[in-house]
C-alpha cells in the first residue's frame, strides 16, 4: 500500500497538484474499484449460478441474451430497476426502506479488509479478522428487520429462522478462526497469508493443519450466508420466499445483490484464513519467473489478485455444487447439528491447534 | 374463543409446495402445528353433476382431466363401465395394450412425484432427472396416441388404433433401470435427506385403514392390498405389491421407487402378450346414441395414489342419472388433519409431500 500511495502522491506533485488533495483522493480509489470489481463479479457470479446450475441439472442455463447469455444478468437488473417499487400497506415503511440498505453495505465493508495482494489491503488493522466477523453479521440485522417489518407471516418465519440459525452458527465460526489465528500468532489478515508461506507449499496453507476448523467453517458460512442446505430462512417450498416475500424492484435486488457480494466476500476470507491467499500454488510466482525486473513487479500484484479470485471462486463453486445436490435441512436437525457436533469439534479444532504451534511452531514462525 | 397466543397461517391456495391450490389453515405455536384445517375445493370442476347433462361420449374426453397425472387410469375406469354394461369381452391384445399404457403412465406419474416430493424437500436437481425420464413416456404417449396427456386414447370396448414402436418402450425400461439406481445414489445415500424423512409423518395402520387410505400409503403401513391383483385386466402377470413396515414418509418414497421396477415388470409381461397376439380383433361399441341398461354399475382400479374406482346409475338413458368418482387424494388431504398435528412448518410440507396428494383428483 504504501508504495503505491508513494507513487500516487509522485504523479500528482509532478503535475503542481498539492499533497492535501493527494492524500484525501488516494482513499477513494480503492472504494470505487471495490465498488466496480464487486458489481462486475455479482453480476457474473449470478450468470455462473444459473449457468452452472444449469449444467448440473441437464440444462443449458441462460443463452438468450448476448453471447452465450452473457448479458441475462444485466438484463434482470434492469428489469428489477424499471419495476415499481411495492411497500405493502400495512409494511412498517422505514425499516422496510432500511432492511435492503443494511444488507448490501456490510459486503462493501468487509470487501475492504480482505489482502488482495500483499500491497492492496485497503483497511489495514491489526485485528482484521474481528471486524470482518462483526460486519459479516450484519445482514442478520437488515434480515430480520425486512422479515418483521414486511408484516407478512412468511417473512417473519424467514426473518426468525435466519436469527436463530445465526447466533448457532456464529460460535463454531469463531472458534475455528482462533484456531487459525493460533496458528499465525495474529489477527490481522495480511500477516495471516503470509504465515502460511512456508517451505512446504501448498501442503503448508493452513487448510492442511486446520482440516477440521476448515471444514466447520465451510459449513458455517454456508448456514451464515443462507445457502442450500442451510437456507431456510428463504425455503421457497415452505416460507414462499422467506423474508424477501415482499419485497419488488431494486429492493430485492439490492438483497440479492448483498447476498451475492456476501458470497464473494466470505470465499474471499475463507480462501485467504485457509487457502494462502493471494499465495501463488507454485511456491513462486510465475511473473517473477517469467519476467524480471518492474514489469514482474507490477504483474506480480495482478498474479496475486487472481490467485486469490481463483481459490475464491473454486470455494464458490463448490458451494454451487453443494446446491445442486442437497435437499433442505430441518430446523431443529440444523440447530442441534450446530451446537451438538460442529461447535465441540470446533472446539476441539482449537485444542489441537494450540498444541501444534506449541510443538511445531517454528513451521510457522 | 380463539386462543391469541397462535399463529394462524394460510398455507396456500397459492403456495409452492401445496402442488395445486390446496388452502392449509394452520394454527402455529411458534413453528409447532397444533391444528391443521384442509380446505379444499378451488379446482371444483363439477366432474360428476357434469356427467347428468351430458352423453356418455360427449363426458368421456373429461375423465382423464380428473388426474391429468394418471389419465389412462380414469379412462380405463369409464370405458370399463360401459363395457361391463354392455357386456364387451375384451380381446387379449387391447387388453395387454391397455395394461402396457396404464403402467407406463404410473411410472410417469411416480417419477414426478419423486422430483416433486425432492423439490418440497428443497433439493433442485432430482426434479430435472425425474422429468427427464418421464420426458421419454410422454414422447411415447404422443407418438402413440397424439397427446402427451389427457390422452383420451381408450375407447369404448378397445383402443382407438393399434400400437406400434414397442421397441421404443424396451429401450426406456433400459434406461429406467440405469437411471433408478442414479436416483438411489443421489438420493437414498443423502443423510440430510434421510434425517429429514426417517420416522417422519408415522401412519399407523388403523389411522390408514379408518381413513380409507389406500395405494402406496397405506401398502407403506403394511397393508397387502393392491387392486391390481383383482383386477381382471391384470389376470395372468405375476407382480408382487410392495408392501412395507417403515409407516414413514421414507418408506413411502422407497415404495414408490419400487414400484416403478414392479411396473416395468409389468411392461414387460404385457410386451410378451403383445408379441403373441398381434391381431386387434376390438368390437368397438357405437358410441352415438349409446344408452345403458338401467342399473347400476361400478369399476374400479389401482391408480398411483390409491383406489380410484368409478359408479354409474343409469335409468335406461343416454346418460347417467347419477355418475361418482372415487379418487385416492381425497382420503389423503383429510388425513393431514391428524398427520400434521404436533409437526413442526417444514416437517408438514415433508408429510403432506409424501403422501402424494394431486388437487385436480381431490376437487375433481
Amino acid at each position: 500500500m504504501n508504495y503505491l500511495y508513494f507513487l500516487y502522491i509522485e504523479f500528482l506533485t509532478k503535475h503542481n497538484v498539492p499533497q492535501i488533495i493527494g492524500d484525501i483522493t488516494f482513499y477513494c480509489i480503492p472504494i470505487t474499484i471495490i465498488f466496480i470489481v464487486l458489481l462486475l463479479v455479482v453480476l457474473a457470479l449470478v450468470l455462473a449460478e444459473r449457468k452452472l446450475l444449469g449444467w448440473f441439472t441437464q440444462r443449458k442455463g441462460p443463452n438468450r441474451v448476448g453471447f452465450w447469455g452473457i448479458l441475462q444478468t444485466l438484463a434482470d437488473a434492469l428489469k428489477l430497476l424499471c419495476k415499481e417499487n411495492i411497500t405493502p400497506s400495512s409494511a412498517d415503511r422505514f425499516l422496510f426502506n432500511l432492511a435492503p440498505i443494511l444488507m448490501f453495505t456490510p459486503a462493501l465493508v468487509v470487501l475492504g479488509l480482505i489482502p488482495y495482494s500483499s500491497e492492496f489491503m485497503f483497511v489495514n488493522f491489526q485485528t482484521n479478522v474481528l471486524i470482518y466477523i462483526i460486519f459479516a453479521g450484519f445482514p442478520i440485522l437488515s434480515i430480520l428487520i425486512g422479515g418483521w417489518a414486511s408484516n407478512n407471516k412468511y417473512s417473519l418465519f424467514g426473518g426468525m429462522r435466519n436469527v436463530s440459525q445465526v447466533l448457532a452458527y456464529e460460535l463454531p465460526i469463531a472458534f475455528s478462526l482462533l484456531g487459525v489465528i493460533t496458528l499465525a500468532s495474529s489477527m490481522n489478515l495480511g500477516k495471516i497469508t503470509l504465515a502460511q508461506s512456508t517451505q512446504y507449499g501448498v501442503l503448508g496453507w493452513f487448510w492442511m493443519p486446520c482440516i477440521i476448523g476448515f471444514i466447520v467453517m465451510f459449513i458455517s458460512i454456508l448456514a451464515e450466508l443462507n445457502r442450500c442446505p442451510f437456507d431456510l430462512p428463504e425455503a421457497e417450498s415452505e416460507l414462499i420466499c422467506g423474508y424477501n416475500t415482499e419485497y419488488s424492484g431494486m429492493r430485492f435486488a439490492l438483497f440479492y445483490l448483498g447476498e451475492y457480494s456476501l458470497l464473494f466476500a466470505n470465499a474471499l476470507f475463507l480462501s485467504v484464513l485457509f487457502l494462502g491467499g493471494y499465495l501463488s500454488p507454485f511456491g513462486k510466482y510465475i511473473s517473477t519467473v517469467f519476467f524480471g525486473g518492474q514489469i514482474g513487479e507490477i504483474l506480480l500484484y495482478f498474479e496475486q489478485v487472481f490467485w486469490l479470485i481463483l481459490k475464491s471462486f473454486f470455494i464458490i463453486f463448490v458451494v454451487i455444487w453443494i446446491r445442486a445436490v442437497f435437499p433442505r435441512m430441518a430446523s431443529f436437525d440444523l440447530l442441534k447439528f450446530s451446537w451438538a457436533f460442529l461447535l465441540p469439534i470446533s472446539i476441539l479444532n482449537l485444542l489441537l491447534m494450540v498444541l501444534l504451534k506449541y510443538f511445531m511452531g517454528g513451521v510457522y514462525a | 374463543m380463539t386462543n391469541t397466543n397462535l399463529l394462524k397461517l394460510n398455507l396456500g391456495p397459492q403456495h409452492p409446495s401445496t402442488h395445486g391450490v390446496l388452502r392449509l389453515i394452520l394454527e402455529l405455536d411458534g413453528e409447532k402445528i397444533v391444528s391443521c384445517k384442509p380446505d379444499v375445493g378451488y379446482l371444483h370442476r363439477g366432474m360428476e353433476k357434469m356427467a347428468e347433462r351430458l352423453s356418455y361420449v360427449q363426458y368421456y374426453p373429461t375423465v382423464d382431466r380428473i388426474d391429468y397425472l394418471a389419465g389412462f387410469f380414469y379412462s380405463e375406469l369409464f370405458c370399463e363401465i360401459i363395457e361391463k354394461a354392455l357386456n364387451v369381452e375384451l380381446s387379449e391384445r387391447v387388453k395387454a395394450i391397455r395394461v402396457l399404457l396404464l403402467e407406463l403412465n404410473r411410472i410417469a406419474s411416480h417419477l414426478l412425484w419423486i422430483g416433486a416430493y425432492l423439490m418440497d424437500l428443497g433439493a433442485v436437481s432430482p426434479f430435472f432427472y425425474t422429468f427427464r425420464e418421464r420426458e421419454l413416456i410422454l414422447k411415447y404417449f404422443e407418438k402413440i396416441t397424439g397427446q402427451r396427456m389427457m390422452n383420451n386414447y381408450f375407447i369404448f370396448g378397445g383402443v382407438r388404433r393399434d400400437i406400434f414402436d414397442i421397441e421404443d418402450v424396451e429401450e426406456f425400461l433400459e434406461i429406467l433401470k440405469t437411471k433408478i439406481k442414479d436416483y438411489e445414489r443421489i438420493i437414498d445415500s443423502n443423510p440430510i435427506f434421510l434425517q429429514r424423512t426417517k420416522g417422519k409423518g408415522v401412519l399407523e395402520q388403523n389411522v390408514a385403514l379408518n381413513g380409507a387410505i389406500t395405494g402406496v400409503n397405506l401398502r407403506a403401513s403394511g397393508v397387502n392390498l393392491d387392486f391390481r391383483t383383482k383386477h381382471k385386466l391384470y389376470e395372468g402377470y405375476e407382480f408382487t405389491p410392495i408392501v412395507s413396515e417403515g409407516k414413514d414418509c421414507y418408506t413411502r418414497y422407497r415404495a414408490r421407487v419400487l414400484e416403478l421396477n414392479e411396473s416395468s415388470k409389468l411392461i414387460k409381461q404385457a410386451i410378451e402378450k403383445l408379441k403373441q397376439n398381434s391381431a386387434l380383433n376390438q368390437t368397438l361399441i357405437q358410441p352415438i346414441g349409446l344408452k345403458l341398461p338401467a342399473g347400476e354399475f361400478y369399476s374400479e382400479i389401482e391408480a398411483p395414489r390409491g383406489l380410484a374406482s368409478c359408479y354409474v346409475k343409469s335409468d335406461g338413458e343416454n346418460k347417467p342419472y347419477r355418475l361418482k368418482w372415487r379418487t385416492g387424494s381425497y382420503y389423503a388431504v383429510n388425513l393431514l388433519r391428524k398427520l400434521l398435528k404436533g409437526t413442526y412448518l417444514n416437517d408438514a410440507i415433508a408429510i403432506a409431500g409424501s403422501l402424494d396428494i394431486i388437487l385436480p383428483e381431490v376437487d375433481k
